[in-house]
């Protein structure tokens, strides 16, 4: 059993990284590049029964910073 | 006046701030390790740079969750000076003693060299030795020092006073090219609305001895002291 | 099993398994056959180069700990206190994963630093790369890798907490397809607390801390001995990737665990991991170690214990120590939560031998493995001196656009971008600030002030690679000199092409025997360093490099001087000849794109004569700045000390000598100079002083509120306003960098 937790940086929130990923790939030629945001994937093996509401409270209290970040949760069976 | 200065694993400025504390008159410093739990006997705590649990997640997101954080929390909340430079800035954001958060700078790179903060307001606890509109030059060396909150936020700190020093350039102007980093409205450091919390990015333990450079680092200890 | 074909895998000639054979008494086994491969490899050994670095001065009054005998070598600089300090390279790695590459590199030497017992108190370090300018793919690849680079060293010395506080980086195009990262540390200690390798007491338990190991950089060690090609593009897993957090811990850890006095012996595991700590402490220690690699902290399950044996693994100690101690010790990794076990003992049957549980794997008398290598001397090519530059084929160059080429040159232009991205204030001791000749750093808890510089110019090293190295040292000195400080030792990384092709040898040997003679010259012994060997890929070898590390001394705060320009009317005075020698210079290669001719004649006397003068001038504080003539000649040297960033000060200067061309006298670069300047007050006094102590000199004019640099020479005058100065010596790394 897998958590994964997908982080992004708010929308409000200037990503540079993902500016410069955009840009990157603009000099490549790939067309039609909007905006790109640059995060992480945090991904938890589990054993035993999931704490779905846990998780929740640990993605927000831990894993990602709540001012500037944005989660997403999805558990894999 | 006693200073505890916390070293958590990963700090490097510690020994820094211990220095540039033990040369002003009146005042002492000590390292206090993060597994500690009790501050007593202190009066007032410095969180310092570095890269505590090697920025590992976020800068300071680890860190805040050490045991001697009880303590530091429940020593802000009667009103104890917290002093969280750099790093500690940082920590003190993660664990929400201080509104916002510090996100990677605009340029991608890490920077170190002096900049030019101007004092925004004098009458707090960490600014008195000093008079608003003073420019003072600070060391700064960051990778992650662009301050962030959002709209409310920042109206907040606005209207409270709770920005104390802004980049600005050598004449004092707050403008984009003296922004190294890209924080909001040029901000580098604040307090809390209690105004017994402090946190700015530049390092002022690196702006005391005349050999280094700079000395405007003083103006902001002596003013815990005064 | 093992067939001729794994053997030459392994890089072992037929001749080397006969030796393994003799010394075992029987064939090896395939583990004992990958041991020896890494302990006998060039980066392990010094095969190649082991019989001609025994030519260098390797002793004096202040040497403590001499090269050769442990991690690094150890100088006393008084009261009680010493230094320790070592260069390395991470060449091979770096052209691969420029990153992590350089970040380990850096790991690499600060653990040799305190596992000597010494504090890491700064780094520096000398970086080269092809040439960054331009559309190729070459020079994109060349930005990458320079920028991978520089992002990797201030990535690891930043996290960790020692500041970066100075260098060299140089762009040349022998260098595409094989950048140079030689990085530097140095450390402070007291006399009693330097630190050994060797294992030492019968019966004392070997200790493991640190990272777990895992697959890193698999055999690394054979392959940096190997030359690059497309293929080793796919040996990514021989890189190894740092944790400056994990070395943060091990430092504070060690330093505590050696000021307890539990430790008996201590050694860092890098090049050659587990295998070569294990096998040099016990060859040190005249004993023999045995370990269990399943008691070894691993990471990955499964792995064998040739893999355990050479995997590189960063961040990772050997402590061997004293038998009753343990729960001492213990104590202290868990204080710094850091992994850790007992994995061996010490005996006294001058064995290496590895137990995976019961079954022994690996059995090898340590010190045949560790210290006794095959040694070779190859053969040199014959030495041709290369013919004398014939002035009369070099158009004479427009003055004014010719200083404005070479100071925007990435060679020689700011290196503002790169060392901004090191913290180079952290530990409060950056006394002198990046951008001047030398750095000077307060160690605070000394109360010492030294001075630092690296220093190699390759182009005079390929023209002339015994000249080439004299000058290496003497330049390092002279920036030293320039700073107020006196040179007390050297450390050195050469590093050059495969030696086993007659012209690179003969550049090896020439090379270190120019170093042997001017280190002696100097008074500065060699501590210690680094070889490394097979830097050629398909587009050829590199410039010889042999890079000179140097520390010095300064006593007094009052005396430390920087390269700028002071106060205007402050008066400018050349100490040394104005000189002539164009060949194997800056101005050749960037304005004529010419890489020819002899390097500018080193002479030591006169070299010596002037820095002792200067440094004695700056002694009796009558010298405002002191900056050394070097690549560009007088004319950047001049620019330069203009430099200092704000934009308030010129000067005004007269060179007028028989030289009937502008660019001979403002270009050359003849050795011995230094450009110093003193209050007007002192001007005469200086003058005559420089004239009593034998010292040719000449006043060349004044530093001026007119923000301009005017040089008149016989033939011209030219002015440059110091913004157009400032905008192609400052500018030009960054708007290459920024695309």
């Amino acid at each position: 059993m897998k958590a994964l937790v997908t982080i992004l940086p708010k929308p409000s929130v200037l990503d540079p990284a993902g500016a410069a990923a955009a840009e990157a790939m603009k000099h490549l030629g790939v067309e039609g590049v909007g905006r790109v945001r640059i995060g992480k994937i945090i991904e938890i093996e589990l054993s035993g029964s999931v704490d779905e509401a846990r998780l929740h409270s640990v993605a927000t209290d831990l894993l990602s910073n709540p001012v500037v970040e944005d989660y997403t949760l999805h558990i894999q069976a | 006046m006693k200073f505890a200065v916390v070293r958590f694993p990963g700090s490097n400025c510690d020994q820094d701030c211990v220095l540039a504390i033990n040369s002003l008159p009146s005042a002492s410093a000590e390292i206090v390790w993060h597994k500690d739990e009790s501050l007593a006997g202190y009066d007032a705590v410095v969180l310092p740079g570095g890269f505590s649990y090697g920025d590992y997640l976020r800068c300071g997101a680890i860190a805040r969750f050490s045991p001697i954080m009880t303590a530091v929390k429940a020593f802000a909340a009667k009103g104890g000076t917290v002093v969280g430079i750099c790093n500690g800035f940082q920590i003190l954001c993660e664990s929400g003693l201080l509104p916002g958060a510090l996100i990677r700078n605009r340029g991608l790179h890490f920077i170190c060299r002096h900049v030019g903060v101007r004092v925004e307001v004098w009458n707090s606890r960490f600014t008195s030795a000093a008079c608003t509109g003073q420019v003072l030059n600070l060391p700064i060396a960051h990778g992650e020092g662009c301050y962030y909150a959002d709209h409310a936020t920042l109206a907040n700190l606005r209207a409270n006073d709770q920005v104390l020093l802004r980049y600005c350039d050598t004449q004092g102007r707050i403008q984009a090219d003296a922004n190294p980093n890209g924080s909001l409205e040029n901000i580098a450091g604040i307090r809390n609305e209690a105004g017994n919390v402090f946190g700015l990015m530049p390092h002022p333990e690196r702006a005391c001895d005349p050999l280094l450079g700079s000395t405007d680092g003083r103006a902001l200890f002596e003013s815990l002291l005064s | 099993m093992i067939t001729p074909d794994t053997i030459a895998k392994h890089g072992i000639t037929p001749e080397e398994y006969e030796r393994i054979c003799s010394i075992l008494g029987r064939s090896p086994n395939l583990t004992e056959l990958g041991v020896f491969s890494v302990m006998w490899s060039e980066h392990c050994s010094y095969k190649n180069s082991k019989l001609e670095l025994k030519k260098f001065p390797t002793t004096g009054s202040r040497v403590l700990v001499k090269a050769g005998e442990e991690n690094a070598g150890v100088i006393d600089i008084g009261d009680g206190w010493a230094i320790a300090f070592k260069m390395e390279s991470h060449n091979h790695p770096s052209a691969v994963e420029p990153f992590q590459g350089a970040a380990t590199g850096v790991g690499g030497i600060i653990r040799d630093i305190f596992t000597m017992g010494a504090r890491p108190v700064f780094s520096m370090n000398s970086l080269r790369f092809g040439d960054i300018r331009g559309t190729s793919p070459q020079a994109a690849t060349n930005r990458r890798l320079f920028a991978g680079v520089v992002a990797g060293i201030a990535h690891y010395g930043n996290c960790i907490g020692i500041p970066t506080i100075g260098g060299e980086v140089y762009f040349d195009d022998s260098y595409s397809g094989n950048p140079l990262v030689n990085v530097f540390c140095l450390g402070v200690l007291r006399h009693e607390q330097i630190a050994r390798g060797a294992a030492r007491g019968i019966g004392n338990p070997v200790f493991y801390v640190g990272a777990e190991t895992g697959r890193d950089g698999l055999a690394g060690a054979a392959f940096a001995s190997r030359e690059l090609t497309e293929e080793s593009k796919q040996d990514r897993p021989a890189v190894q990737v740092g944790d400056p957090f994990r070395e943060k811990l091990l430092l504070e850890a060690c330093l505590e665990l050696l000021a307890s006095g539990c430790v008996a012996g201590i050694q860092d595991m890098g090049a050659a991991g587990l295998t070569c700590s294990t096998c040099e402490t016990a060859s040190r220690g005249g004993t023999g170690v045995e370990i269990d690699v399943n008691l070894v902290p691993k990471r990955e399950s499964g792995m064998s214990p040739y893999e355990i044996l050479l995997s590189e693994s960063q961040e990772r100690m050997l402590v061997i120590v004293k038998k009753g101690q343990e729960d001492n010790v213990r104590a202290i990794f868990e204080k710094w939560d850091l992994p850790y076990a007992l994995v061996g003992i010490v005996n006294d049957d001058g064995m290496m031998r590895v137990r995976e549980g019961d079954d022994i794997v690996v059995e090898i008398p340590a010190r045949q493995l560790a210290d006794e290598a095959p040694l070779y001397s190859r053969e040199a090519a014959p030495n041709v001196p290369v013919a004398p530059i014939d002035v009369a084929t070099i158009a004479e160059a427009d003055c004014h656009v010719a200083l404005l080429t070479l100071l925007s040159h990435p060679s020689i232009a700011s290196k503002r971008w790169v060392w901004q991205q090191y913290d180079h204030m952290v530990r409060l001791g950056a006394v002198v600030l990046p951008g001047s000749d030398a750095a000077v750093f307060l160690i605070r808890e000394a109360n010492k002030i030294l001075a630092a510089s690296t220093d190699c110019n390759a182009i005079y090293c390929k023209q002339d690679p015994r000249e080439g190295a004299k000058i290496a040292v003497a330049e390092a000195a002279r920036n030293i000199a320039c700073t107020g400080a006196i040179p007390l030792a050297v450390t050195d990384n050469l590093n050059f092409g495969n030696p086993h092709k007659p012209e690179n040898f003969l550049q090896l040997r020439e090379a270190i025997e120019g170093l042997a003679e001017a280190c002696r010259r100097f008074d500065t012994p060699v501590t210690g360093g680094n070889v490394s060997l097979y830097n050629e890929s398909p587009e050829g070898a590199i410039d010889p490099t042999p890079t000179v590390g140097m520390v010095g001394l300064v006593e007094d705060v009052a005396h430390i001087t920087t390269q700028f320009f002071k106060q205007a009317d402050d008066v400018i005075i050349l100490v040394g000849e104005p000189g002539d020698e164009l060949g194997a210079s800056h101005y050749l290669l960037a304005v004529h794109g010419r890489k020819e001719g002899p390097p500018p004649q080193l002479d030591f006397d006169r070299e010596i004569a002037v820095q002792n003068a200067v440094r004695a001038l700056i002694r009796m504080r009558l010298v405002q700045s002191a900056h050394d003539c070097s690549e560009g000649g007088l004319a950047v040297s001049l620019a330069e000390s203009c430099l200092a960033g704000s934009l308030a000060l010129g000067a005004e200067v007269a060179l007028l000598t028989e030289a009937k061309r502008a660019d001979v006298v403002l270009f050359n670069e003849s050795q011995s100079r230094i450009v110093i300047s003193v209050k007007p007050a002192n001007a005469t006094s200086v003058l005559s002083l420089l004239e009593w102590r034998g010292v040719p000199a000449r006043r060349l004019g004044l530093v001026t509120t007119h923000p301009a640099l005017r040089i008149s020479t016989a033939a011209e005058v030219q002015e440059w306003s110091i913004s157009e100065l400032e905008s192609a010596h400052a500018t030009t790394i960054e708007n290459v960098m920024a695309g």
